[in-house]
């Protein structure tokens, strides 16, 4: 692993997000669906309480329909643009390139989640929260995104066509969310046996970040976190190296 | 002559499709070899496999000593490739495209920005640094892939179509360009426009159907041209017949060929060869007078046409 080149792939992948409008408009709507399900979803006011738990609660959702909107570019426009032939002819790996790549879209995401620091300001400002709780929660939910990025990378390099990227992501994103949702588990629970309900509710993103979005950091949820985006980048890269001149 | 690429046995199939059908040659520093053939005859799949794009069925790829499928890094090191199309980053300017390519490939600090300079002027972008690649014209765009591709002054050049879709004058700067590296690099050029057999190559590789058809120097090519030493001659006031019978019972004349209204006869020579001195010495020997006499060289065309389509009218 040649960690520069990691790294000048990733800085041109992040400038190119800023190289469209792309960037501008997706971090607009970020911030107001944000916005919008903090106060009116999660009764950030009604809860009288200082704390992000109504910020953080619903990103799980909102990343299921944002999150493939950053990675369906990542594989698909390389392929049709037919640029990953120079990509992939430089003395670059192609582990090197996924992981340029991915960390690219997870740092935009990260500085799109940033930016939402008026809300800290915010209930800093009306009461006196556990900032430590809400740094734990962040960095939870920069990990939830790194999984949905990078099951959005790996569908990503299947075609060269963006919006079959993006439904396609959607549509597995949903998958790992509602896995843990409660209509889903009692669906189940009505006749399979217990472990198997816990096995499908344990490859949910809900069970795994409900603990994070209150401030509870467990090593088993960031270990189900970083293992699911090792498997979907690996994925993502016997993909490329598959499937880059067809 | 250093070996610099070395191509054994190489070979792509698509499911049953055989792209690339053993195909070998090996490739000197200081030659610049045009890799010719019909569309589809495997010139850029063959192309992609030496670059390490495409893995090869069987067959191996070395250059300058590195194994393409053991050392894959090595060898893109060594090499600087222009795909077919010039494919570049649409929305970067580029003098940002030119940098990134500089830092990948592991040149820093001020070299980066001396190479980065080289490479535009070299390829006569220097006007346009600043503007999104997708603005650019082809002829630009196509520019930018060959300072991508010589910016790190490689010892290995392949270039796929580098002159395809440009007008003449581009054309011209192009082959300026590549004839200027030519003497301290090994260049594989993939075309089909045979004028550039002359203008920038000194060797030649054939293929069709994914099998090297001929290897050699232009003048070879050539020679296998039945027009090649053809000699066209006119003279005035005399019986065309009778003429005719006379150019064909010279002992170096294999074939004469009635030209069309009075413009004479062509000659074509034994084995090939020249036979212009003689022939021209014989007529007046024999007190005829010479309207015109001239020698003709090969038709690339007719010949590439012969090679690539054995089975085709031999007219």
């Amino acid at each position: 692993m040649n960690m520069q080149s990691i790294w000048f792939i990733m800085k041109r992948e992040f400038n190119g997000y800023f190289a469209t409008p792309v960037a501008y408009v997706f971090i607009i709507i970020f911030l107001l669906l944000t916005g919008f399900s903090t106060f009116y979803v999660g009764n950030f006011f009604e809860r009288g309480e200082a704390d992000l738990y109504p910020f953080f609660s619903q990103h799980p959702w909102l990343y299921i329909l944002l999150i493939p909107a950053i990675s369906m570019r990542l594989w698909a426009e390389e392929r049709k643009s037919g640029s990953i032939e120079l990509l992939m002819t430089l003395p670059v790996s192609v582990f090197e390139a996924v992981l340029g790549k991915f960390l690219a879209a997870w740092a935009f995401t990260g500085l799109a989640l940033l930016l939402n620091f008026p809300l800290w300001l915010t209930v800093n400002y009306l009461g006196s929260p556990d900032n430590g709780v809400i740094v734990a929660s962040f960095l939870g939910s920069l990990l939830m995104a790194g999984g949905f990025l990078a099951i959005g990378s790996c569908i990503s390099a299947i075609t060269k066509n963006q919006v079959i990227a993006f439904v396609l992501s959607l549509v597995i994103s949903l998958i790992f969310v509602l896995a843990g949702f409660g209509i889903v588990i009692d669906f189940f629970a009505g006749w399979a046996p217990p472990t198997l309900v816990d096995a499908i509710s344990s490859f949910s993103f809900l069970t795994h970040f409900d603990a994070i979005s209150k401030g509870v950091i467990d090593l088993r949820d960031m270990l189900y976190f970083i293992s699911l985006i090792a498997i979907w980048l690996f994925a993502n890269a016997l993909i490329i190296n598959a499937r880059k001149a067809d | 002559m250093t070996l610099r690429i070395e191509i054994d046995d190489l070979a792509k199939h698509f499911g049953a499709i055989k792209a690339v059908d053993g195909v070998s040659f090996s490739v000197s520093k200081g030659e610049v070899l045009g890799f010719l053939g019909p569309n589809g005859a495997g010139k850029s799949t063959t192309m992609k496999m030496i670059t390490g794009f495409l893995t090869p069925t069987r067959g191996t790829v070395r250059v300058c000593g590195y194994d393409v499928l053991k050392d894959p890094i090595s060898v893109k090191a060594h090499l600087g490739y222009l795909p077919e199309g010039a494919p570049a980053y649409a929305d970067m300017t580029p003098v940002n495209f030119l940098h990134f390519i500089a830092e990948i490939r592991g040149i820093r600090g001020k070299e980066k920005k001396r190479a980065v300079e080289s490479a535009a002027e070299r390829a006569r972008i220097t006007n346009v640094m600043y503007q999104p690649i997708e603005t650019l014209s082809k002829g630009y765009k196509r520019r930018v892939g060959l300072a991508q591709s010589i910016l790190h002054n490689p010892p290995v050049l392949i270039l796929d179509e580098p002159t395809d879709g440009l007008d003449p004058n581009q054309k011209h700067e192009v082959r300026t360009l590549i004839n200027e590296m030519a003497e301290d690099k090994a260049i594989i050029i993939s075309t089909h426009i045979l004028e550039e057999v002359h203008a920038l190559c000194n060797r030649n590789v054939v293929i069709a159907n994914g099998k090297v058809r001929f290897d050699g120097t232009p003048q070879q090519l050539e020679a296998k041209s039945r027009y090649y030493n053809a000699v066209c001659v006119n003279v005035a006031n005399i019986e065309q017949q009778a003429f005719a019978n006379f150019l064909s019972s010279l002992e170096f004349v294999a074939n004469v060929e009635q030209l069309n209204g009075s413009e004479g006869f062509r000659v074509y020579p034994k084995q090939g060869q020249q036979i212009t001195a003689e022939l021209s010495e014989t007529i007046r020997g024999n007190g005829w007078e010479i309207d015109s006499l001239h020698a003709e060289s090969g038709r690339l065309d007719e010949v590439f046409r012969s090679i690539t389509m054995p089975n085709a009218e031999s007219k």
